[in-house]
């Protein structure tokens, strides 16, 4: 069964006077518990592509069905209240709130879903991060690993169906690049989460079950381990 | 959508407060001084009311005073009054033979114990009592003491008569501190006024009498059964409650206009706010995008940011009302000289409360406008950064936000100035000062940005390409400040400028002394002593005083009946006229309609010459028929031209002119202008004149330029003290904008000076950056103040504008000084700082 489907997905941008397509005519079915990686060079529109299928944007054409909703007919409350119970994100820049607590960037997710054990939550997915001790650190007091970790625990706070990671490793040095990798790789098989990794990293990508090759807005290749 | 989920918002919202808390306060701290100016003037204003009230008696002296231009002879009240007591009050010259200097003062021939109610303060205490006790005594306006150097035991001469001054007069029942400046009065008894000789035929006299009843008398109505003959007799009846009334909405509108200045400090605090929000929004748009992503709706976002600002407003309104109760306590001291009553102070809870919601409303509804624009950041600016500032000018919200201020403003200025019409003008004024220095700071931001020499050294053009650098607050900066300066600079060159008029008058051909109410019988000597000393007589202007009996036919009585849109303005049968006769105009007139008509020219009718203003103000008309009363005898005439006549000269100026003619018989006095030299010559012909014929008054222009400067030094004590707040208010937002931008500061600091710059250039680049911004603000608010100055100059004061280029000078260093030493204070520390302890988060 797809938990996200992609028919026909097209993004044109208007620039002046000029249309530019970023994406065009993009179809990709994703089975529940599949990982799989969207791999190519840059401006091939691999970071477009993540954001419309986690409904961060709307394509021009074409649809995106995610866990059943399809989201060109929801409005960005709507896709927000989706990607609440649905969808987790690991980013590049880490993208923790800077005025919140280690501890509480986890309780976020939970807080949303209205959790009234969100703080016991967040500490056990700090601790499998390996940052209990880091809890009440605010993110610039943390390293870019640790930020990282943060991340990922957050990420997997609302025990998403589908987690979404936008070159996880790329702001690391390659050691903790490796444990991160690691780290989600391992909490990934544990939940049993769907994961889209975007990366440029073909070895990270090799790790994979299916590597989806982009290019100028088009799929070039969709091969399965 | 389902409901907010209040308490995740608040808690959100107290998380994200816990590191912004001082970055928080900034922005409130722009409101607080407008809040605390607003609070003070609103309850100064409630206590004035409430002491007005309390001390109505007091601002009489008497439960009703009577008052005519000629003596009031028995009237039936008196039989009904416990006490009555009379006044006869002049102006006429008061000579100090100690020092052999004379002025022009308000004598004051008091008989019986007014005032009734509240006493005449004097020093020594027992001066009020002494005058009273008989004998040629006198109580002098200590204003006058001070003057001539006179003491308590010296001799005053009013007319022929000398008065041994008892007591230095402090207070007067009524009166307030402008009015002792502007007639000092000399009070002396009543059975002596004939012996002075000072009341003769001209001379302007007000008959008083007040009358005291028993506590329970309803005086309101005791006196309805003879207004009607008051009215024919042209007598003025002032009751308590008239007084209580009349000083109430004097007192009213004053302390609504100081409310509107105080408005105009609160709506330059709010574009602060305004300002520092937009900059905290800018980035808080990366925690937003990640919140959104995170399944946060936007409507919550906004709920979460929009209560941390509704807590600050909150913070910035108490602060702002508690600074201004204790504000308040000044007040009194502020507007001594403007104070017909003591006022007391005192928590004035409404005020405090009209202060706190009027505070919160403004913060909340100034921030929204910057606030709105987390709404419609895209979670997509979590991947790509730069979509995460959208512009809002297609937002619907935005444009009912701005709606709703502009309602505010036109609904506050409402409230406090009762007039849809005169609110509207407010409204306006507003828009079109932000509007106009918005204006100036684009242009100038523009012209930098097209015009910005390639040849500048570097550090030049760095600090002028940081002016508009994102997330620069030069604009805002440019419409504080500047409309603070503008406020203060208006008034500095406004009274630089009546004062340069008034001294310019004293040139080579312009006269510089008025002698005026000369008896016919005294004018051949006047005119003598006047020649013997070389002096040139520039003008002898003869005057002849009369009413105005029918105006196209409709007397007085008749007018009274007529409804109000067709009636003529009662003051126009009620006043006397005081006019002078000639075929001619003078320098300071001009024609603006009609013709000047000898007699005969047309017949055997007369034709007079109206000042435009007097005319037109009152629906009068070329060709219009006036019958005046010459002594008795009427005198039927026809408007024949209307006159533009500029006040600002020394010289006889007349509502109406006749021509020559028709006036040489009537009984008349005569005014005299002419030239001394030096302030010597002045005093020396002022003091034989005067010495010879007490009766004569003299005006020169000496006494006149020191009055008003005087009164303007009061005046412009009391608006420097209201235009403080928008200084303070724009200095505020200086601040907090300096301290916001300075992560930014510090971010290009450490950019320039890894490349290699050294601290000396980082240094001049940020000096030269703070010189442009005050030079900006301050140019820009002299600049509008000199636009101000000019149509106040020549549609107000009718006066020719001068450049005060010296006073604008000092102004724009002053302001650009202290922008300078801000801006080096706020960062010194990063430029002291190696970029490595910056880099990693020390600094």
């Amino acid at each position: 069964m797809s938990i996200l489907s992609i028919r026909k997905l097209s993004k044109t941008y208007q620039s002046g006077s000029r249309k530019l397509t970023v994406l065009e005519n993009v179809n990709i079915d994703i089975k529940e518990g599949e990982m799989i990686a969207i791999v190519g060079p840059s401006g091939s529109g691999k970071t477009t592509l993540l954001g419309l299928c986690a409904g961060l944007d709307s394509g021009t054409e074409g649809s995106v069905v995610l866990n059943g909703h399809p989201l060109e007919k929801l409005n960005e409350d709507q896709r927000a209240s989706v990607r609440n119970k649905d969808v987790g994100f690991i980013f590049q820049n880490f993208q923790l709130l800077p005025t919140l607590t280690a501890l509480e960037n986890v309780m976020v997710p939970l807080e949303l879903k209205k959790r009234k054990d969100a703080k016991e939550k967040a500490l056990e997915l700090l601790e499998k991060v390996g940052l209990k001790d880091r809890a009440t650190h605010y993110p610039t007091q943390l390293s870019g690993g640790e930020q990282q970790r943060v991340s990922i625990a957050r990420a997997f706070a609302n025990e998403p169906k589908i987690l979404f990671a936008d070159e996880p490793t790329g702001n690391l040095d390659t050691e903790t690049g490796e444990m991160i990798e690691k780290l989600i790789f391992d909490l990934n098989k544990e939940k049993g989460t769907t994961l889209v990794l975007v990366t440029h990293d073909l070895e990270l990508a090799a790790k994979t079950q299916r590597i989806i090759h982009i290019k100028g807005g088009k799929i070039q290749e969709d091969a399965h381990a | 959508m389902p409901m907010p989920d209040f308490n995740w918002i608040l808690k959100m919202a107290i998380r994200d407060f816990r590191k912004n808390l001082s970055r928080l306060l900034l922005f409130v701290s722009s409101i607080v001084v407008g809040i605390a100016a607003l609070v003070a003037i609103s309850s100064f204003g409630e206590n004035l009311v409430k002491d007005i009230d309390n001390q109505a008696k007091e601002l009489l002296g008497a439960d009703l005073v009577l008052e005519n231009n000629k003596p009031l002879g028995e009237q039936q009240v008196d039989s009904m009054a416990i006490q009555i007591a009379s006044e006869v009050n002049f102006a006429s010259m008061v000579a100090f033979p100690q020092t052999g200097a004379s002025r022009l003062t308000q004598v004051r021939a008091l008989e019986g114990d007014f005032p009734f109610y509240g006493k005449l303060e004097t020093i020594p205490a027992s001066g009020d009592a002494d005058f009273r006790s008989g004998g040629q005594k006198a109580l002098v306006e200590k204003t006058l003491m001070a003057q001539f150097n006179a003491e308590v035991g010296d001799s005053i001469k009013v007319g022929a008569l000398s008065f041994v001054i008892v007591g230095e007069l402090q207070k007067v029942p009524g009166q307030t501190g402008i009015t002792a400046t502007v007639a000092p009065a000399v009070y002396i008894p009543l059975e002596y006024l004939e012996g002075t000789g000072l009341v003769q035929y001209g001379s302007r006299v007000e008959y008083n009498r007040y009358l005291q009843f028993t506590p329970e008398t309803d005086v309101e109505a005791l006196i309805k059964p003879f207004e009607d003959q008051w009215e024919i007799d042209r007598v003025d009846a002032d009751t308590v409650e008239d007084r209580k009334r009349s000083t109430g909405r004097s007192f009213g509108n004053l302390s609504n206009f100081l409310s509107l200045v105080a408005f105009i400090a609160l709506l330059l605090g709010c574009v602060g706010v305004a300002s520092a929000v937009n900059v905290f929004v800018k980035e808080k748009l990366a925690s937003v995008a990640v919140l959104r992503c995170l399944g946060v709706a936007s409507r919550d976002v906004l709920l979460i940011y929009l209560s941390e600002i509704m807590v600050m407003g909150l913070v910035g309104a108490v602060l702002g009302s508690f600074l201004g109760t204790l504000l308040q306590f000044v007040l009194p001291v502020v507007f001594s000289d403007f104070l017909p009553v003591e006022v007391t102070v005192g928590i004035s809870w409404k005020s405090v409360a009209f202060g706190i919601i009027t505070g919160l409303f403004v913060s909340v509804l100034f921030a929204l406008l910057p606030l709105l624009k987390v709404r419609n950041v895209s979670p997509m600016a979590t991947l790509r950064p730069e979509t995460a500032d959208s512009t809002l000018i297609k937002d619907p919200v935005r444009w009912l936000v701005m709606l709703g201020i502009l309602l505010f403003i036109f609904g506050f200025s409402w409230y406090l100035l009762k007039q849809v019409t005169w609110a509207v003008g407010f409204t306006g004024f507003v828009l079109v000062a932000f509007g106009a220095l918005w204006g100036v700071g684009n242009l100038i931001m523009w012209a930098v940005r097209k015009f910005l020499p390639i040849s500048l050294s570097y550090p030049w053009r760095q600090a002028l390409a940081n002016l508009y650098r994102p997330n620069n607050q030069t604009i805002s900066l440019i419409a504080t400040i500047g409309l603070g300066t503008a406020m203060i600079s208006t008034l500095f060159f406004l009274q630089n400028q009546l004062l340069e008029e008034a001294r310019f008058a004293d040139k080579e051909d312009q006269p510089n002394m008025l002698m005026f109410d000369i008896q016919t019988a005294q004018l051949d000597a006047v005119r003598g002593r006047v020649t013997n000393r070389k002096m040139r007589i520039i003008q002898e202007v003869p005057i002849v005083t009369m009413n105005l009996n029918e105006i196209n036919g409709i007397d007085k009585r008749e007018n009274e009946e007529l409804p109000d849109e067709e009636n003529y303005s009662r003051w126009l049968y009620n006043r006397e006229f005081r006019v002078t006769y000639r075929d001619t105009l003078i320098s300071s007139e001009t024609l603006t309609s009609g013709d000047l008509i000898p007699l005969g020219a047309r017949g055997d009718s007369i034709f007079v010459s109206l000042e435009k203003g007097f005319g037109e103000g009152n629906g009068l008309k070329i060709g219009d028929e006036l019958e005046f009363n010459v002594q008795g005898r009427p005198i039927k005439t026809y408007i024949g031209s209307f006159r533009d006549v500029k006040f600002n000269q020394v010289s006889t100026n007349f509502l109406v002119l006749f021509p020559n003619g028709v006036l040489e018989q009537a009984p008349k006095f005569h005014v005299i202008i002419t030239k001394t030299k030096n302030d010597r010559e002045a005093a020396d012909v002022q003091s034989e004149i005067v010495r010879e014929f007490p009766n004569i008054s003299i005006i020169n222009l000496g006494t006149i330029v020191e009055t008003l400067e005087d009164i303007l030094g009061k005046i412009s004590f009391v608006i420097q003290f209201m235009a403080f707040f928008s200084i303070a208010t724009g200095l505020l937002v200086l601040i907090s904008s300096l301290i916001i931008s300075k992560y930014q500061r510090m971010r290009e600091s450490i950019l320039l000076r890894t490349l290699g710059a050294s601290s000396s250039i980082v240094r001049l680049i940020n000096t030269l950056e703070y010189f442009f911004l005050g030079s900006l603000a301050s140019l820009s608010g002299i600049l509008l103040s000199f636009m101000a100055t000019f149509l106040l100059g020549e549609f107000v004061f009718n006066m020719d504008f001068s450049l005060a280029w010296k006073e604008g000078l000092v102004i724009y260093l002053a302001l650009t000084g202290l922008t300078i030493v801000l801006g080096w204070l706020n960062g010194r520390r990063i430029i002291n700082q190696p970029p490595m302890e910056i880099l990693r988060g020390n600094g």
